[in-house]
């Protein structure tokens, strides 16, 4: 037996133990095993999530051959649930694997209460009518939902809960939390001890470089009514003052201070993205509320006081040029500020547990640390009710997309053979309209040779009908797009399949770990040109 | 990347390649049919087909390859006969059969393409199975690409994979000409460098320097690295190569020596003084094995020591393994949604059933999920795929003086270099056998070996690059003799 740590190495180096026991803690439900289903699940097998269960009523046809891995012909004319399953255990022992043998639609209509012991569900394949059902059941149950689809070159991913609320987003990017612009008095202290214009020409280039920003930033406000420089040319000039306090050309330190200086610059205070979510009415605390939200309580109180409008700092500094021992110095001047923030949040933390009559040890300390480290890249997700986008999409939006739609149907375009950079938005309306066609005529539009022309004409009724019914009067799609669609005839291509799966299996790791953001809106795959959208319906 | 592309290929240069594919094997078809129609390739299902659709194993891939539609390719000709040079004649090379590897076998065998060949020159590790959904515990330690191959033709009944265990450099550059598209799934740049510059050593440019279609070799590259990934088509003298982009990938980052050896700050810092001096110190002459854990122990407890003695946190074995190793992070879903994309675009580039990329898209999973598809534009003066470095000589330079002024030339700096023309060996470092057999030709004129021929094309192959950053390469140069350059020559 391999030991676990090892074939999980490349992502734990990812999401760490703590994602991984989330994954292992998971229980996850796919509805239809076709060949986005199987692969969506694939995925997350492989990944070692708890438990799964495949639910598929039909059975394996000679055409599952031809997309999906996860059946071979032995099993033509049996049970495509207990192959699929039976694959994905081969994949990973560790996880347990069960199938139900029943049709998800049958399920959904008449077991409502059967999604409710699952962490997470995913529903593949899915039309409209089903998939609103399904996110009543599951918002009700408040449970996780994600959607995928497969039809042709195009695909739908979307995710649909009340709620996911994000500390470790682990962006790639973010602004270090350095205080440059702001030194707390320690800080200040420390760069009072060093002396840049000393002549030690060893210890003038290993002088780390937010010393140098802190003293020569200190020296800009001396000179400017106590501001730091804010025009262009200030900063311009800033950096020319670093410049002249070089004793020799290739003194990195003084080099990295140029490059960094626009931290001295970076505005005080905590970013817009944080603001609104102190602001949430969530921030009102009871004893309902989630430890999240307790959480933000308490930052929201802690920048108003001793924060001073700042969040904790994060106590990390990057590396940079420097004697090992001023480094190290520096480290630690960060790390007792972060501790001492943390002891006043947890202080703060405590006092709202009390006042909301909960234990006041019921969020750990590591909890605390975790989210004052991470405080400024805190993220909210919310979701419509898949219904609602249906029946009332965000209209400035679908206008912003049907707008240029419209462009794409002109005489022009196509002689120019160039595609409309909203294909993806007119195939969500597309894939929209087969499942109304498919409602009204009992197929999908192009499912069968020889009824092409006819299904082409029904389609664009159909177009123009949903359209008119979503509030976009008199609007259609181009030509183009919509015999493409039936072209597709509901075809579920492997590759499609595999991106879309992918996709689905990626957001579910976020939404389980609890790390990174997941997406927002609803993900069009366009396999056309590649050019995806995310519609913020 | 901002500023460094400008969008102004037209969509119709993919496609006008795309459908040049497809001539190819329309014009292989009437030579070599008989020869290929092996009954290996007809199942039995497949000839059931026409009758009942919803019957047949390509129910889903038949909706796209037989049917009509408006955006597709200029020259897409749905129909059976597409599917069947699919199945037939298109010969796909897979480049790596690791995270991407695996996807990218399955994704192909499932778009229709039966005549399949991949190579991979590294064996199982428990470490790969996390994502590499081909390969189970017990198959630690055996060749990737032979174990992909086997699982895949296992599952997927008329798909012939051939493996290759063995370094890419390994096979002969005329290996690589016999494939229709060449599908990349690899994690190093130097990989990708060298199979790009072997794709562009076949390709041809007319007297006024355009590319001759019929000499281009399409290239389908993808990368992921956690939840990012990229993929991008690469038509040798239509879209940017890989060279043409390659400050996409920029140098690793290394630490200065001096750092490691005086002022160490980081967990990683003292990982890297155990690794590149600390080792060397107490092994003299035994070389660092990354793969014997032994090794790898005694370079973390060496950098536990030194953290301790500076003060330095964060020294964990797995942190060592990383910095050593240089491990990216990998896991399924990216493999997953990058491979799709390149195994949609391979099947779109040979059937020309849909408009292609334009030509490089990114995925980034990180902060909810980005897509962008970029169109860079290639460098003109490219020296990979642009129509070759211009060398001009005298009439009495012989091929070893031509090999010494290769190693001087400021573009070229070419290492170890082995000289072919049209096919034929005219100098080979190596095998020995054949290093022997062409050492004869060294003090020969190149004028001479090349049949006096003015101006022509030469192949050659070598190590590039300074000191320790040299690597594999193949480069084409255009060889022109002084005085010998007149009209009659005609184009390269």
């Amino acid at each position: 037996m391999a030991e676990p740590k090892v074939k999980y190495d490349r992502q734990l180096r990812i999401w760490g133990e703590q994602g991984q026991a989330a994954l292992e803690k998971a229980s996850i439900c796919l509805l239809n095993c076709g060949s986005t289903g199987s692969e969506t699940l694939k995925n997350l097998v492989l990944g070692g999530v708890g438990s799964i269960t495949v639910v598929d009523g039909s059975k394996v046809e000679v055409g599952d051959l031809g997309n999906n891995f996860m059946v071979d012909e032995s099993s033509v004319g049996q049970s495509k649930a207990e192959f699929v399953c039976a694959f994905l255990q081969e994949l990973n022992d560790a996880v347990k694997a069960k199938f139900i043998e029943e049709h998800p639609v049958e399920l959904i209509e008449t077991n409502p209460s059967f999604f409710s012991q699952f962490t997470l569900v995913i529903a593949t394949q899915l039309v409209e009518d089903s998939m609103v059902k399904l996110d009543r059941i599951c918002r009700e149950a408040n449970i996780i939902l994600i959607f995928a689809r497969s039809y042709g070159l195009m695909g739908l991913v979307r995710i649909s809960v009340k709620e996911h609320t994000v500390i470790e987003s682990k962006p790639d990017h973010f602004l270090d939390d350095l205080r440059l612009n702001d030194p707390w008095p320690e800080l200040q202290r420390f760069a009072e001890t060093i002396d840049l214009n000393t002549t030690d020409a060893v210890a003038h280039k290993h002088t780390p470089y937010i010393i140098i920003l802190v003293k020569v930033a200190e020296e800009w406000a001396n000179t400017h009514d106590g501001k730091l420089p804010s025009t262009r040319e200030e900063k311009k000039h800033f950096k020319d003052l670093i410049k002249s306090k070089m004793i020799m050309r290739d003194e990195e330190n003084y080099r990295e201070a140029m490059e960094a200086s626009y931290k001295v610059f970076s505005p005080q205070g905590i970013g817009p993205n944080l603001q609104k979510i102190i602001n949430d009415s969530c921030t009102e605390v009871d004893s309902n509320s989630s430890d999240f939200w307790v959480l933000v309580a308490a930052l929201k109180e802690f920048i108003a006081n001793e924060g001073g409008g700042e969040t904790p700092l994060e106590g990390s500094i990057p590396d940079m040029t420097s004697s090992t021992e001023l480094y190290i110095n520096l480290q630690k001047t960060y790390q007792a500020k972060a501790e001492a923030d943390f002891r006043d949040m947890e202080e703060r933390v405590k006092n709202l547990l009390k006042k909301i009559s909960r234990d006041p040890a019921s969020i750990s300390k590591a909890n605390i640390k975790s989210f004052c480290k991470n405080a400024r890249k805190i993220a909210v997700c919310r979701y419509r009710l898949v219904e609602d986008e249906f029946n009332s999409p965000a209209q400035p939006e679908l206008q912003k997309y049907l707008i240029d739609e419209d462009h794409g149907t002109l005489q022009e375009a196509n002689s120019l053979k160039v595609l409309p950079e909203n294909t993806a938005a007119g195939l969500y309306i597309l894939l929209r309209a087969a499942d109304r066609f498919a409602a009204n005529y009992n197929k999908f539009p192009g499912q069968f040779d020889g009824e092409m022309d006819e299904d082409i004409s029904r389609l664009k009724t159909t177009v123009v009908g949903l359209l008119n019914d979503l509030g976009c009067n008199g609007s259609t799609l181009s030509e183009d797009l919509i015999k493409e669609m039936c072209r597709y005839g509901a075809s579920e291509l492997h590759a499609v399949a595999a991106f879309v799966g992918g996709v689905a299996s990626q957001e579910v790791i976020k939404l389980i770990t609890r790390q990174f953001i997941p997406m927002s809106g609803t993900f069009i795959f366009n396999g056309i040109d590649h050019k995806s959208q995310l519609l913020l319906l | 990347m901002k500023g460094r592309y400008k969008y102004s290929l037209s969509y119709l240069c993919c496609f006008l390649t795309g459908a040049s594919i497809l001539l190819k094997v329309e014009a292989s078809r009437s030579t070599i049919r008989p020869q290929i129609l092996l009954p290996l390739f007809v199942s039995p299902s497949r000839s059931s087909m026409a009758d009942s659709a919803s019957q047949s194993r390509s129910r889903d891939l038949d909706k796209l390859l037989l049917r009509s539609g408006n955006l597709v390719g200029p020259t897409f000709e749905p129909g059976t006969e597409l599917r069947d040079a699919l199945n037939e004649f298109v010969r796909v090379l897979v480049i790596g059969a690791g995270g991407l590897g695996c996807e990218l076998l399955k994704d192909l065998a499932f778009s229709g393409f039966r005549n399949l060949e991949v190579i991979d020159m590294d064996r199982i590790e428990v470490t790969n199975l996390n994502r590499q959904f081909l390969f189970r515990l017990g198959d630690v330690g055996k060749p990737k690409a032979e174990v992909a191959a086997k699982r895949v033709m296992e599952r997927v009944s008329g798909v012939d994979i051939k493996p290759h265990f063995c370094r890419i450099e390994d096979k002969p550059i005329s290996f690589y000409n016999d494939f229709h598209i060449i599908v990349l799934g690899l994690d190093s740049v130097e990989a990708r460098s060298y199979i790009n510059s072997v794709a562009c050593s076949f390709l041809e440019y007319d007297s006024d320097d355009n590319p001759r279609e019929e000499s281009i070799k399409p290239m389908v590259d993808g990368g992921t690295e956690g939840f990012k990934g990229h993929a991008r088509i690469i038509m040798p003298g239509v879209t940017p190569c890989f060279e043409c982009t390659i400050w996409l990938f920029p140098p690793q980052v290394k630490f200065p020596l001096c750092t490691l050896a005086e002022t160490p700050r980081t967990a990683a810092h003292c990982i890297e003084y155990a690794h590149l001096i600390k080792w060397d110190e107490a092994h003299s002459g035994k070389t660092f094995d990354p793969d014997d854990p032994e090794h790898m122990q005694w370079v973390y407890s060496e950098a536990v020591k030194r953290a301790e003695l500076f003060g330095i946190p964060g020294v964990t074995y797995s942190l060592t393994q990383g910095v050593v190793k240089n491990i990216i992070p990998a896991i399924a879903s990216t493999n997953a949604i990058i491979s799709a994309a390149c195994a949609l675009e391979t099947l779109k580039v040979v059937s020309g059933c849909s408009k292609t990329l334009t030509n490089y898209l990114t995925y980034n999973g990180v902060e909810g999920l980005h897509t962008k598809v970029t169109e860079f534009v290639r460098d003109k003066d490219c020296l990979v795929c642009g129509p070759g470095v211009l060398i001009e000589l005298e009439t009495s330079v012989t091929l070893k003086k031509f090999i010494d002024l290769l190693e001087d030339h400021p573009k070229l700096l070419l290492t170890r270099v082995s000289v072919t023309y049209r096919g034929k060996n005219l100098y080979m470092q190596a095998p020995p056998v054949l290093e022997e057999m062409t050492r004869s030709n060294l003090d020969l004129p190149l004028f001479e070996l090349v049949s006096k021929t003015p101006r022509d094309i030469v192949h050659v192959t070598g190590a590039a690059g300074k000191g320790d950053t040299k690597q594999s390469c193949s480069r084409k140069l255009r060889v022109v003799f002084k005085g010998m350059d007149v009209d009659m020559a005609g184009g390269a």
